[in-house]
């Protein structure tokens, strides 16, 4: 709180303001009791209850008691509510009946009427009792007889208004109790006064409020009546309150301003609109600006005045509040609303005068502040306050404009004329300041009287704000106001100061992508940059403004001539070049191979197309444009072959890429997207994968080190790459927009080529583009020749002509007339020379550039192709037949040559048949021009054929069948088949049995049958070829046959040449027929048919076809006296499980080796099911005497047993171990029972020499009455 | 009715800036870009209170002599900055609230066309994507009394 300077006026306007009690009656007495009662009256608090719902307030009370004077009082009609007394003692010690009557009552009497006459009834009578009076005096009255007498008189229903004081200025208990009493009823009744003389105060002042509307209204006048009220609230220490009241004014009078623009003019607000004179600024030092004040009063207040004044008080108020902060910020609201009201209010105001004004009120602010803060709370506060010195600096800034105080000369006449004219109008310097040394009115005074003193206030001003915006981090201002400090230091022609504000301000921008602030800013720093001489760093910026499309057409032209105007002066040094960066000059659009894969062969020639996007405004004319190109030796030789090229091809050979993003923010925050790309690594040798995974291709941007220093002007990181590989484009004009610039190169050292820089020279300017990005490579390689021969087809079939490809992959060998390639000869395998044979040259991107005939020369030995003329790095393919003779295959057929193959092959998939084709290989040598090594080729011919053979019987006809299978995918045409007996038996025909029955191949498909005696097969089909075998006399034991057909592709019309027939050699053993086996299953005797459980008789029948014959001669023969016999085993199986064998199924018998023979046997057997069931095999074995050591045999008896356990055990198989365990078990005694035992052999009967005449027939069975219970025991 | 409006990105730099063509446009952009410096601090403050209470609406960033700047920010950190006319002293908070909510609708419209590629520039030469909105924008520098 500050207490006034100012000797204490008998009325008041000082903060020491109390409201007033007036003091009546016994003057001495109320000087004893005044210490105690002004020092215990503040000391409780009192709550306050207010009227208007307003909340109640703990108020602690002081009171200003002045005796009282009829003057005192208020008259009639006066507002004024500071002198106003709000209440009325009167004090007397009267205790003697006689005195009251005499003097005091009288007295009091009259204290009453003036009291009445000025309707006050704030009034109080108290009654001070001294003991040591009453002592004194003998005829005192009681005490409480004066008190009634007093109350009767005065107070009537009042008794309240009366009290006692007793021994006031004793120390006793009854004292303090008597204190107490009346210090409340006094706080009491002065809070009652409060209430109803306030009250009816903002009763009045809201009822001259309303009559604003009306013609007479002042604004000045009510503005005293509410103040009034607001020193009433502070004089309580209510600066709340009082703040409400001086706010309230204030947006009383901002909504006259509002309505007076909108045309609603209020009279008294055109006094106002006089025109500023005085722009002395705010003062904020005392309390209440008397001056002001009074002027409002006497309604001579400006605009100006008036705000001050308001903003004064609500400044005081605010730092009783102990709210500074808000000072500053109201401050700021303040002054440019001020600004904003006198524009609106059209009010005329001399040039600089305002902003000598705002000056003024911001310093003036600003060190009201620091004067009630100390250090620590300022500097935290920074953010409330930088506004206010930010304001200054810019009001200063435009001061020294105005008074010429920034240009380079100084200022002029006119300049100081209105300078005198602006402190004329700051007036003196108030007397509260003059003692200060840093007052804003000297610091205004001194910086307007000269160039250097306003360039040191500026400077200081300048520097203290961006200081502070740095401090609280507001980074973009700071930067704002560092961009006017360089415009200043540019007029005071200081480039080098300039410089560093105006890169800060540039990065900052750039980094967040601000394009006109850049555009603008880059334009100051060229020029300072062009003042300074930094020649690379202006030509730089130049280039980047050029290109810049918001600048216009003339602008950026001139920019571009700089450019332009640097690079033809004659260098000083020659040799010396300025580097830039290519991006502001021109991009980089894409770029086009040719050949597009962009791989080349040593010598040949490449071309590279490159679309240049010219920036500039004006078509440049440039001397050169250097692809700087870096060579690497290709480690992966892999690359280079011709298959890679081939397979290598990108797309059309364009590689674009992508906008620069100068432009663009480069954000900590937006880090260019992950370009994933996925890596397969193949073998080299068999293309098969090796690796494969994802690759990032942009790590060294996504891992870059952020920094935040990194100048994004400088051209520091370009460097010039000088290396012996350059492709060079001379006198080149770039016309604004796209260019398309052609490179050519002839390829020398094979390798890898990687563009790495592209430059542009413009006299002694380089623009240098340091990485082109993709990655941008093209391939030279060096190839040796090769030779490739492949079958067209798949594989190749023997037999039959067929096409091969020979590809000659020139390489670097250039193939010269005469050239031939000489092929050896294979023995079996033919080469077919065409008439009409053409060889095709290619260029390496796979293009025909020409074909010639194809000279073949054979002999004997050699085969000669000469080849035709082609260049280095083409490929010759030409075609050529071979015919791979068919050798018969080697036999197979000798282990199981009687055997029909049928079973074993329908165990085999068909699929894999297919597949199983017999191959035979054929090397041969080749002699080629560029190598004295031989060639040697390989070549597999596959035997499209399979063919089989089996013996058929038909008692003792025979009969030979020939099966020939396609196993290729070609259809074949089949002719003249032979089977020829290459044995020496003379008798034996083979009737062929062909030509008359129709073939049923093994798919049951019918081939047809042509009458040339031609048949097809097609692929996958089998043909049957069937002979009948007569003779005459003994057949003989073996016969040797081989079997020829004619075949050739069934599509092909003619051949040229006649083809070998396809052969096939087997041989047939013991064919003829040595017995006749019938059997036969008759019911029961009685009944009809055979029933199902019921015992049936099989009769057997072994019947000797032959007599002796040679192949009967073994150890089963027996001869004795004229009859030979031979032992026999019969076996009677029923593999299918529909008959039981009841006792012996099996027996030895003694067979007479004579014709007709005949052996019967009769055995029981059951059958199990009902219907036509096959009946039971009767196979027949020859019976050898047991000296021979064959242990395979078994015995006939444990043989049954040994299968009736195997299929019982066969019907509940069971994955258990138990039972594995038991069987191997049942196993393992068996086969020791039978060691060790001289057993017979048994020896099967070839199938040739048995002919079963029952096979295949069927006996009816019917089923029985109980068959379900047979049924369940069966299954 | 305001006299620059801007669509700011999380990053800082400007997606959308528009100002009425009678002024120096530059100003503006310049403006804007100070103001971003209490945009940031607002929202700095503001980190501390809930994510679902907070007001989007900053209120006015700063006065200067001529223009109010006022400031708006989604949940995805895009900033709204207006500038308005110091002397129009018809636009109160209501109003300015209100017309920044309508930036924001507009905004969010934007930024559901499947073609426009969030982080870019909002142009309003493609049909349909910144027509809109720069219409939009439009019908706010229009002076409505």
């Amino acid at each position: 709180m500050d207490a006034s300077e100012e000797p204490l006026p008998p009325v008041i306007y000082t903060m020491e303001n109390k409201p007033i009690v007036t003091c009546a009656g016994d003057q001495n007495l109320f000087t004893s009791v005044y210490p105690t009662l002004s020092q215990q009256l503040p000391r409780e608090p009192m709550e306050w209850r207010r009227s208007y719902g307003r909340a109640p307030k703990m108020i602690h009370l002081e009171s200003n008691f002045v005796q009282f004077k009829e003057e005192l009082l208020p008259k009639e009609g006066n507002k004024a509510l500071l002198t106003f007394p709000f209440l009325h003692i009167y004090w007397t010690e009267c205790c003697d009946t006689e005195v009251y009557k005499a003097t005091v009552k009288d007295d009091l009497t009259k204290w009453q009427n003036v009291l009445k006459a000025h309707s006050s009834v704030d009034w109080l009578i108290v009654i001070v009792e001294n003991d040591a009076k009453k002592k004194n005096k003998t005829n005192i009255l009681p005490r409480t007889s004066i008190v009634d007498k007093i109350r009767n008189d005065f107070c009537n229903k009042q008794s309240d208004r009366c009290v006692v004081l007793s021994d006031p200025l004793k120390d006793s208990s009854r004292t303090q109790e008597s204190w107490n009493a009346f210090l409340t009823k006094l706080r009491t009744l002065l809070l009652m006064s409060f209430t109803k003389n306030l009250g009816k105060f903002e009763d009045d002042m809201r009822t001259l409020r309303e009559k604003r509307t009306e013609p007479g209204w002042s604004f000045c006048e009510y503005f005293m009546v509410q103040e009034e009220l607001a020193f009433v609230f502070e004089m309580l220490q209510q600066f709340e309150d009082a703040l409400v009241q001086y706010d309230e004014l204030d947006a009383l009078f901002s909504q006259y301003v509002v309505n007076f623009g909108a045309g609603d003019g209020a009279n008294w607000l055109t006094f106002f609109c006089q025109p500023v004179k005085s722009w002395n600024g705010l003062i904020l030092r005392k309390p209440i600006d008397m001056e002001k004040r009074e002027s409002i009063q006497r309604r001579e207040a400006t605009l100006l005045d008036l705000r001050s004044y308001l903003f004064s008080r609500q400044c005081t108020l605010l730092l009783f509040l102990q709210r500074p902060w808000e000072v500053a910020q109201r401050a700021l609201e303040l002054l440019h609303n001020c600004v904003q009201e006198l524009k609106l209010l059209e009010v005329s105001v001399p040039p600089g005068a305002l902003d000598c004004w705002v000056f003024l009120s911001c310093l003036e602010v600003l060190q009201r502040i620091e004067g009630c803060c100390d250090r620590a709370q300022i500097d935290s506060n920074i953010a409330h306050t930088v506004g206010l010195w930010s304001y200054a600096t810019e009001k200063l800034k435009s001061l020294g404009y105005l008074c010429g105080l920034v240009s380079e000369k100084g200022p002029n006449s006119e300049d100081l004329n209105r300078t005198v004219d602006l402190l004329a109008g700051l007036g003196a310097e108030r007397p509260e300041t003059a003692n200060t040394a840093q007052s804003p009115y000297k610091k205004l005074k001194e910086a307007l009287s000269s160039v250097e003193a306003f360039e040191k206030h500026y400077l200081d001003l300048s520097h203290a704000t961006i200081e502070m915006y740095t401090s609280i981090g507001r980074i973009r201002s700071a930067k704002f106001v560092g961009k006017d400090l360089a415009e200043f230091y540019m007029r005071k022609k200081a480039p080098q100061k300039a410089e560093i504000y105006l890169q800060g301000a540039l990065k900052n921008y750039l980094a967040e992508g601000w394009a006109l602030p850049i555009t603008h800013t880059r334009k100051q720093l060229a020029e300072c940059q062009k003042h300074l001489g930094q020649i690379e760093n202006y030509l730089q910026s130049s280039s980047l403004l050029a290109s810049d499309c918001h600048l216009t057409e003339e602008e950026r032209k001139h920019f571009c001539q700089e450019i332009l105007d640097f690079a033809s002066q004659p260098s000083d040094s020659p040799g010396h070049k300025i580097v830039l960066p290519m991006h502001s000059f021109a991009q980089l659009r894409d770029l086009h191979f040719d050949p597009s894969n962009a791989v080349v062969h040593v010598g040949g020639v490449l071309s590279i197309e490159i679309t240049m996007y010219s920036q500039m405004p004006v078509p440049v004319h440039v001397e050169q444009i250097v692809v700087n190109v870096h060579f690497s030796i290709e480690k992966n030789s892999y690359r280079k072959t011709a298959e890679w090229l081939t397979k290598h091809k990108t797309a059309n050979g364009i590689i674009n890429f992508p906008p620069e993003t100068a432009a663009f923010p480069v954000s900590q925050n937006s880090l260019p997207a992950l370009e994933l790309h996925e890596m397969l690594e193949r073998s080299p040798s068999d293309n098969s994968l090796n690796t494969t995974g994802i690759i990032c291709r942009n790590v060294h941007m996504l891992l870059r080190r952020q920094e935040s220093s990194s100048s994004l002007e400088m051209p520091s990181g370009l460097a010039l790459e000088e290396g012996p590989h350059v492709l060079r484009c001379s006198l080149v004009t770039l016309e604004p927009g796209a260019n398309k610039i052609t490179f050519r190169t002839q390829a020398k050292e094979p390798g890898t080529y990687t563009l790495r820089q592209l430059c542009a020279s413009v006299g002694s300017v380089w623009f240098v583009l340091p990485h082109i990005y993709p990655i941008v490579q093209y391939d030279v390689y060096s190839q040796e020749p090769q030779l490739h021969v492949e079958p067209l087809a798949d594989s190749l079939l023997a037999g039959i002509p067929q096409k091969v490809k020979f590809t000659v992959t020139t390489g670097h060998y250039t193939i010269k007339n005469g050239d031939s390639l000489q092929l050896s000869n294979a023995e079996a395998m033919l080469i077919l020379c065409p008439v009409e044979s053409r060889a095709v040259v290619y260029s390496n991107t796979r293009e025909q550039s020409s074909d010639a005939a194809l000279r073949i020369q054979s002999s004997d030995k050699v085969t000669s192709i000469s080849l035709p003329a082609a260049p280095a790095y083409h490929v010759i393919e030409f075609e050529l037949e071979v015919l791979s003779l068919p050798s018969a295959p080697a036999l197979g057929g000798e282990s199981d040559m009687l055997g029909t193959p049928e079973p074993h092959r329908k165990h085999k998939d068909k699929q894999k048949t297919g597949h199983c084709m017999v191959t035979t290989d054929h090397k041969v040598s080749i002699d080629c021009p560029w190598s004295i090594y031989s060639t040697v080729i390989a070549l597999t011919f596959s035997v499209p054929f399979r063919t089989t053979h089996a013996l058929l019987s038909s008692g003792t006809r025979k009969y030979v069948q020939v099966c020939v299978e396609n196993l290729s995918e070609l259809d074949f045409q089949l002719s003249d088949s032979y089977l020829v007996d290459t044995g020496d038996s003379t008798d034996l025909q083979l009737v062929p049995l062909n030509t008359q029955s129709q073939q049923v191949n093994m798919a049951d498909l019918r081939v047809s049958f042509s009458a040339e005696n031609r048949r097809h097969i097609h692929s996958k089909q089998s043909l049957f070829f069937v002979w009948e075998l007569k003779w005459t006399e003994e057949p003989p034991p073996s016969l040797h046959c081989r079997f020829s057909v004619g075949f050739s592709p069934a599509s092909e019309e003619q051949l040229s040449i006649s083809l070998k027939p396809y052969t096939y050699e087997f041989q047939v053993e013991n064919f003829f027929t040595l017995y006749n086996v019938k059997a036969e299953i008759s019911p029961p005797s009685g009944m009809e048919y055979c029933r199902t459980g019921s015992l049936c008789s099989l009769e057997v029948l072994i019947t000797r076809l032959s007599d002796l014959l040679e192949v009967d001669k073994d150890e089963a023969l027996t001869e004795s006296d004229e009859h030979v016999t031979t032992k026999l085993m019969y076996e009677v199986v029923d593999n299918s499980s529909n008959w039981a064998v009841c006792g012996k199924s099996c027996g030895v018998i003694s067979m007479p080796v004579a014709a007709q023979a005949t052996h019967r046997v009769h055995m029981e057997v059951m059958p199990l099911f009902a219907g036509y069931l096959p009946l039971p095999d009767v196979r027949l074995f020859k019976y050898l005497p047991h000296h021979s050591a064959h242990s395979s045999q078994l015995d006939a008896d444990s043989w049954i047993e040994n299968d009736s356990l195997s299929v019982d055990k066969h019907g509940d198989e069971q994955p258990d171990s138990s039972s594995l365990k038991s069987r191997g078990s049942v196993h393992s005694v068996c086969s020791s029972e039978h060691k060790g035992l001289p057993m017979p052999r048994l020896q099967a009967l070839p199938a040739g020499q048995v002919f079963n005449s029952s096979s295949g027939t069927q006996v009816l069975v019917i089923p029985s009455q109980d068959d379900h219970v047979l049924e369940v025991s069966v299954t | 009715m305001a006299v620059c409006v801007a669509v700011i990105a999380k990053e800082n730099y400007p997606l959308y800036i528009r100002s009425t063509p009678t002024e120096n446009e530059l100003k503006f952009h310049y403006m804007v870009h100070t103001s971003l410096d209490v945009v940031d601090e607002k929202i700095s403050a503001m980190g501390k209170a809930l994510v679902d209470q907070r007001e989007l609406y900053l209120g006015l960033l700063y006065p200067t002599e001529d223009y109010k700047v006022y400031g708006y920010v989604t949940n995805s950190k895009v900033k709204f900055v207006m500038v308005v006319d110091s002397s129009n002293t018809a636009l109160r908070d209501n109003e300015i609230r209100s017309m920044f909510r309508k930036l924001h609708n507009s905004y969010t419209d934007v930024m559901c066309n499947p073609f426009y590629n969030p982080g870019d520039r909002i142009q309003s030469r493609f049909v349909c994507l910144g027509r809109a909105f720069d219409n939009m924008v439009t019908s706010m520098m229009i002076p409505v009394c």
